[in-house]
């Protein structure tokens, strides 16, 4: 990635997913957020956990915006910028919908979990069924509210599902403390138990990871 | 002899090209002065031989020749700048380095003096400063701004000696970024400066009745913070709100997140380096080199002598001026556009050249040229990571300090870079830090100037440490 051509990742549902994400954050922890936009979701943990939390986000405008409303927010880039934090600098560090579109996402995880005792990590789901059905009946690339951008001009460049980020977890020697699979709305789907029906229905994954 | 006759011819030549010029601009004074006392007329022979020398072959209608002071005059005219009465009647401010230090200025002594970086000690030490709006009960609404290379304590308010507005009166000031309605503002003259602290102006400390003039002690970035902390425990405050400055008053900032990290909540420095760079250390030897080639300069004792090296002087500023803005920002305010001619063969000259002459002189005024070596050479000693060991990570472990890092994208001088190595030693640490890179074509100077963004994130910053300071 580099800084003139900034990546648009999908659309953010902020409001519901952060009320998700906050939900598994203790108060008055240190939190830092990837690619946080302009900074709702460090700004709701300052204002209701008293959180120490920051942000890094790659698009200068959304930086200038969250600067501007009193958030520490820096200008950065989650492929190549974590590896500036020390060990265990933080208590969280929140990836949330960006994990498809950096160049290395397992060593963005391995950074994580390097600078943070926690991870929190969302992605939209590539095993949803109506992804599954539109690449078996048209035999062409899905288009979903969710993945709308053509194969050629999508920021998406590493789509996965929540089967095969559990299949990471284990190779990596991740725990996952928590998951759960959401609709496009953020809303909380039933199916968090049994993961196969998640990954058939769930339309983004959300995970609470620690190392083992 | 000959000697004599040269001058003599030189004084004619003086009297010929200048008298109409001043006689049409400055009649008053020179009418009272009956005519040019000996020194004028030395400092007016020196730029005439001066221009005649530089002016040979390079223009047919050597722009050096007269034509030069009298045109600067004019335009300082034109934009009611200090010219005359109240200001030091002309033509003294431009060839006088003593008329500098009449001017009073707002200043603590300290009795117990300073020890520097270098091992030398300062017996007595002068802060002068300017303080805006009001400390409150608590003393914790305090904000110290550090200026810049060329800047001084005149803030928010209309300099005494120029009679121009404040250099940041659009960061600072009721209603501003940084608010006098709520904060108390803090400004000192740096040490090694000529507007009060002490410098090469001030008096020796061995050598009574004399300036210390080039012998003043080499002072480094962290010397003025320590000058500057002297003040502000005089001032019996405890912890800084805020400590904000741009370019040089960047590596101010720096240095004082550094020394004193439980001093300072939050630190802003703008457009800033942690170190000075071969490229920039190389632009102020010109500026030097100019300076020392200056005939009037005489080894660094022109005061001594009752003049001042103001060609030297003026082209340093010239050369930095240059620095300070960036190309796209040179070409949209000039282009090629000629002075008062649509042709260059029969017209005078382009544009920027009266531009950057205009800076020169206008600077001359007002700057003491020691001054200008001691500052600029403390600026290229400044290296915060070398101090610490290569590490500059190392010079902010632990820090609480809140940070706002901004530079800006046509900056050459202190390029984003810089500041974007700054973030980075700071994630280091996991220190709290913002940064910022404003879009703007305006060069390093965009900091000084009216970028809304800037003034809208400094002040969002700052909105947000007050509210984690527990400030109203």
């Amino acid at each position: 990635m580099n800084y003139s051509a900034p990546v648009q990742f999908v659309a953010k549902n902020m409001r519901v997913d952060l009320r998700l994400i906050a939900g598994m954050i203790a108060p008055r922890s240190r939190v830092l957020d990837i690619g946080c936009g302009d900074g709702t979701l460090i700004d709701h943990l300052f204002k209701t956990k008293g959180c120490d939390a920051r942000g890094i986000e790659i698009d200068m405008g959304e930086v200038t915006r969250a600067v501007t409303h009193g958030l520490p927010v820096m200008q950065g880039d989650a492929d190549s910028d974590l590896a500036n934090y020390p060990d265990g600098a933080f208590d969280y560090v929140v990836l949330s919908r960006t994990l498809q579109a950096v160049e290395r996402p397992r060593e963005v995880l391995r950074q994580m979990l390097r600078i943070s005792t926690f991870a929190i990590v969302s992605f939209p789901n590539f095993g949803h069924w109506s992804l599954r059905l539109q690449l078996l009946l048209r035999g062409r690339m899905p288009m979903t509210r969710a993945w709308h951008r053509m194969w050629y001009e999508t920021p998406n460049i590493h789509p996965c599902t929540i089967a095969d980020f559990f299949a990471l977890c284990e190779a990596d020697g991740y725990r996952v403390v928590e998951w759960m699979a959401a609709d496009e709305a953020g809303a909380r789907a039933p199916w968090r138990k049994f993961a196969g029906l998640a990954n058939f229905f769930g339309e983004q994954g959300l995970f609470l990871l620690r190392k083992v | 002899m000959a000697s004599e006759t040269v001058a003599d011819h030189r004084r004619l030549t003086a009297r010929a090209d200048f008298g109409a010029g001043f006689a049409a601009i400055f009649g008053d004074t020179l009418d009272d002065g009956g005519a040019l006392d000996q020194q004028s007329v030395q400092a007016l022979v020196h730029r005439v031989d001066l221009g005649a020398e530089l002016g040979k072959g390079l223009w047919r209608r050597g722009f050096w020749h007269g034509g030069l002071s009298i045109q600067l005059r004019v335009e300082a005219a034109n934009r009611g700048d200090c010219v005359g009465a109240g200001c030091g009647a002309y033509p003294e401010p431009m060839d006088q380095g003593p008329q500098l230090a009449e001017a009073t200025h707002q200043s603590v002594r300290f009795d117990d003096g300073l020890t520097l970086d270098c091992g030398r000690h300062l017996n007595i030490l002068d802060v002068a400063y300017r303080t805006y709006g009001t400390l409150n009960a608590a003393r914790s609404n305090a904000v110290l701004i550090c200026h810049a290379l060329t800047g001084d304590q005149y803030v928010a308010e209309t300099h005494p000696l120029t009679g121009k507005p404040g250099w940041w009166n659009a960061v600072v000031g009721p209603g501003c970024p940084v608010d006098t309605d709520t904060r108390f503002v803090i400004c000192a003259n740096v040490l090694g400066g000529c507007m009060g602290s002490t410098g090469p102006k001030s008096p020796h400390d061995e050598r009574p009745g004399e300036p210390w003039g080039v012998d003043f002690p080499a002072v480094t970035i962290a010397d003025m913070v320590r000058a500057q902390k002297k003040l502000v425990d005089h001032l019996g405050i405890d912890r800084l709100f805020a400590v904000i400055g741009g370019s040089m008053g960047a590596m101010q900032v720096l240095a004082w997140a550094s020394m004193y990290p439980e001093q300072v909540f939050a630190a802003v420095p703008v457009a800033g380096a942690a170190y000075h760079s071969a490229q920039n250390i190389a632009f102020h030897e010109i500026g030097r080199q100019a300076i020392a080639a200056d005939p009037f300069f005489y080894s660094g004792r022109y005061w001594a002598e009752g003049v001042t090296p103001s060609r030297g002087l003026a082209v340093a500023r010239m050369t930095a001026h240059i620095t300070y803005v960036s190309e796209a920002a040179l070409t949209r305010k000039f282009g090629r556009k000629l002075q008062d001619a649509s042709d260059l063969l029969i017209g005078d000259r382009f544009e920027v050249e009266s531009y950057l002459e205009y800076q020169g002189s206008s600077f001359v005024r007002r700057f003491d040229a020691n001054s200008y070596l001691t500052i600029t050479r403390a600026m290229d000693l400044f290296d915060l990571g070398a101090d610490h060991g290569g590490s500059l990570a190392a010079a902010f472990y632990g820090t609480r300090t809140r940070f706002l890092l901004v530079s800006f994208s046509s900056d050459w001088l202190f390029p984003t870079a810089q500041s974007r190595a700054i973030a980075k030693a700071l994630n280091h640490v996991a220190a709290n830090v913002s940064f910022v890179e404003i879009a703007s074509d305006k060069g390093h100077d965009a900091f000084l100037l009216d970028e809304p963004d800037f003034h809208l994130t400094l002040r969002g910053f700052l909105a947000g440490c007050a509210e984690h300071a527990g400030l109203a």
